[in-house]
């Protein structure tokens, strides 16, 4: 598998995702930076997250116009898969790859702790390692998580088996969504990350590649990156 | 030109940037705050002296970059420079 981590002016986990992607495919991913009109043949495309542009205007608003993000629709719309990380799932939303938006968490605090995910689609290339229902331990660092999405496109997302992974309790058990809860950010029915129509573009709020290595406290992540090696070749 | 664009939260988008503040006024002692929503202005200057051009230009400015239309509103003011 070839992968490529797109980096903008202010990305900050493009690094641990690098690190990640190295330890599960035991070669080097390619570091393109967003300038880059065209990224090289690759089977996977990796939005990381971090701080592009540093938020200005909305987080993610202007590195989804970079010259790059032009390759990577194209890229995703011919069927190569791209994964969105955090400030990559607001990328992805903003140049029209998933629906909805990210908003301020509901808290209005910038929300960086450990939370619990219920794994709701296990089919697909990015959660293949994982089983369906299992509840994961990832972090969350972010203040623009609230994913928000009109009733019909949550209700189709829904009905289509596009919500990827909701936030929960350790239990597994989830909440009414009030904030102070296992959802952390207010997200429209406790949604952590959502899959396109075609199951190859996943976005997510949690960074898997922080708990990819027990030395890190955690190795929940690294079924993600596994998973999609044993996917993609 | 002169071109003001301002940016809102669709209506029946919540908005707690908004409420933080309705709360924080009522705290100061402002009475009869019934609701409150936080918005954008963008301030942009154009060689284009065509008023009705500069209007189209913001106007795709704000589809295209300005405004994030799945939970935004926004309206474009021209004015001479």
């Amino acid at each position: 598998m070839k992968a490529a981590v797109i980096v903008f002016p202010g990305s900050n986990c493009d690094r641990d995702v690098q690190v990640a992607l190295r330890q599960s495919m035991g070669a080097e991913p390619v570091m393109a930076w967003h300038g880059d009109a065209k990224l090289p043949k690759v089977d996977l495309i990796v939005v990381p997250g971090g701080f592009s542009y540093g938020d200005y205007l909305r987080s993610g608003a202007m590195a989804a116009q970079s010259p790059v993000m032009a390759d990577v629709v194209a890229k995703a719309k011919k069927g190569v898969p791209v994964l969105g990380i955090c400030n990559g799932f607001q990328v992805l939303t903003e140049c029209g790859l998933l629906p909805g938006a990210l908003m301020r968490n509901a808290g209005l605090k910038f929300v960086c702790k450990d939370v619990h995910l219920k794994t709701e689609a296990a089919d697909t290339i990015f959660t293949g390692a994982y089983k369906k229902d299992q509840v994961i331990r990832i972090p969350i660092a972010h203040m623009d998580g609230n994913y928000y999405a009109d009733d019909d496109t949550l209700d189709r997302l829904e009905g289509e088996g596009q919500v990827a992974f909701r936030y929960c309790g350790a239990d597994g058990e989830s909440d009414d969504g009030s904030t102070g809860g296992a959802n952390p950010n207010g997200s429209a029915r406790d949604i952590a990350g959502i899959l396109s129509d075609t199951r190859t573009v996943l976005g997510m709020m949690p960074h898997p590649e922080r708990l990819s290595d027990p030395a890190l406290g955690g190795n929940d992540g690294r079924a993600m990156f596994d998973g999609l090696v044993k996917a993609l070749g | 030109m002169k071109a003001k664009v301002h940016v809102t939260l669709k209506q029946g988008v919540l908005d707690p940037q908004g409420k933080a503040v309705q709360q924080a006024l009522a705290g100061l002692g402002f009475e009869g705050v019934s609701g409150v929503r936080q918005g954008k202005v963008i301030e942009l200057e154009l060689a284009e002296s065509d008023p009705k051009k500069a209007g189209a230009q913001v106007e795709a400015m704000c589809e295209k970059l300005l405004a994030n239309t799945v939970i935004e509103d926004y309206r474009v003011e021209i004015a001479d420079a």
